[in-house]
């Protein structure tokens, strides 16, 4: 396990870029390490601060394809079906997480609404098309798409921005600050919600950055 | 783990190799090299402005972070009386009512988080300037902790949206969004963009010249 990665010592003779392609630095603490095959299911970390640097998993790129799809029909679910049903003193209202978001789309509060759609619904379905667009073409054995350096990175830089758990713990206490007023009922568009979250842990889980990188560059198709 | 040496010379690092590397895809290159090979992603061997950009997010957090305590964040009308609540009185009603599993999650996540980032970055932000004696184990290990759970403050703010959608039943109840609601879901996003921009190596750069000088 930890051989796998071996520090360097002091004396590194030049080398020329193409040789450096078998080292790999931290990004956390910048130390150099000589990369060796890690095995799937193993975990490789630094040395001197003990990030996890690699982590491959067996066939990962069609576990993570393959749960990416799920977590995007389970995001359309989430968003038509009713969210949760609330009924006091004999009236009733019906809410999809739409109209959860739309809740602050008067005046000053617009910018408030745009930014929750934001966070729990168009971020996380932009990070799951961009892993699909950089990963689906890989999985099946072809060559990366066009620009699907760029869509990774991208997806790196999104992900603290989907919140769709977040919320999820949003929903929970929203409903104990509510069981006073009214009586609350969970709707379907809830389940597949938390089941979404539940896929999208899953599937970080299984994609192991610097893995995904370094196939990338093998199958980048040259110039 | 089980590491082959004990205590020795600290790790080489790519800036003391002369080289630099990439810290997205960890790609290591030639001093010189603008833009990532495997990636593209343009290089540095530290992140020169991290600091200035850690400073100006965490201020504007900070300033984001006083009217959110003090403008009500949410208003309940029920049967023509309005009550409006700020983000501690809120945790106060929840406690008042009982429910303190959830009035905790409430403080911490509204409390506790936003007050010790605003801390625990200031802290780690002054010391890679002037290093002092804590382990940079310890320094990395809360940035890391900072970055990882700073997103959940946003908790009140989905509060607050759904509870001002639900519950809309005409004259009988009805809750709208406050000012402060804008202003802290502001000052959690600062606080993120903050924490976002500390370089970490900078930290682990305080470590060598230590250990170089003992």
């Amino acid at each position: 396990m930890d051989n796998a990665l071996t520090p360097l010592n002091r004396e590194v003779s030049p080398l020329s870029n193409h040789a450096l392609a078998d080292l790999v630095a931290c990004p956390q603490c910048d130390t150099l390490h000589r990369l060796v095959l890690v095995a799937a299911g193993q975990k490789a970390r630094c040395r001197r601060c003990h990030s996890v640097l690699m982590s491959p998993h067996a066939s990962a790129m069609t576990k993570i394809v393959m749960l990416a799809l799920t977590a995007t029909v389970l995001m359309i679910a989430a968003i038509t079906f009713p969210f949760l049903t609330l009924e006091a003193r004999g009236l009733t209202q019906r809410n999809s997480v739409i109209d959860a978001i739309l809740a602050f789309s008067s005046g000053l509060m617009l910018p408030l609404s745009l930014a929750i759609a934001g966070l729990i619904v168009v971020l996380p379905l932009m990070r799951l098309a961009a892993i699909l667009y950089v990963l689906a073409p890989m999985a099946i054995g072809w060559a990366p798409a066009k620009g699907a350096m760029r869509a990774f990175r991208f997806a790196q830089v999104l992900k603290p921005w989907a919140m769709a758990e977040i919320f999820i713990v949003g929903v929970a206490v929203a409903l104990v600050k509510v069981a006073g007023l009214a009586i609350l009922t969970i709707g379907p568009a809830f389940w597949a919600f938390t089941a979404l979250v539940l896929v999208t842990v899953l599937n970080d889980n299984f994609m192991c950055r610097l893995t995904i990188w370094r196939t990338l560059e093998a199958r980048r198709p040259h110039l | 783990m089980a590491h082959s040496g004990g205590s020795q010379t600290p790790p080489l690092t790519a800036r003391a190799a002369g080289l630099v590397a990439c810290p997205t895809c960890g790609r290591v290159h030639q001093a010189q090299t603008v833009h990532c090979l495997r990636c593209g992603q343009v290089l540095a061997s530290r992140d020169g402005t991290s600091m200035q950009r850690v400073w100006a997010w965490l201020v504007a957090g900070f300033m984001a972070y006083i009217p959110a305590n003090l403008y009500p964040m949410l208003e309940t009308t029920t049967l023509g009386k309005t009550q409006s609540n700020t983000l501690l009185g809120g945790v106060i009603e929840l406690v008042l009512h009982h429910s303190y599993g959830v009035a905790a999650i409430v403080f911490f996540a509204s409390i506790v988080i936003p007050i010790g980032k605003f801390v625990a970055i200031s802290y780690l932000a002054l010391q890679v300037q002037r290093p002092d004696r804590n382990s940079v184990h310890l320094k990395h290990r809360m940035l890391e902790v900072v970055e990882f759970i700073g997103r959940w403050s946003m908790i009140d703010v989905f509060v607050v949206a759904l509870l001002s959608s639900l519950v809309q039943l005409g004259s009988v109840v009805s809750v709208q969004p406050g000012i402060a609601a804008i202003s802290f879901a502001l000052s959690v996003v600062f606080t993120m963009l903050s924490a976002m921009s500390f370089d970490s190596r900078l930290i682990w750069d305080t470590d060598t010249k230590d250990s170089e000088t003992a």
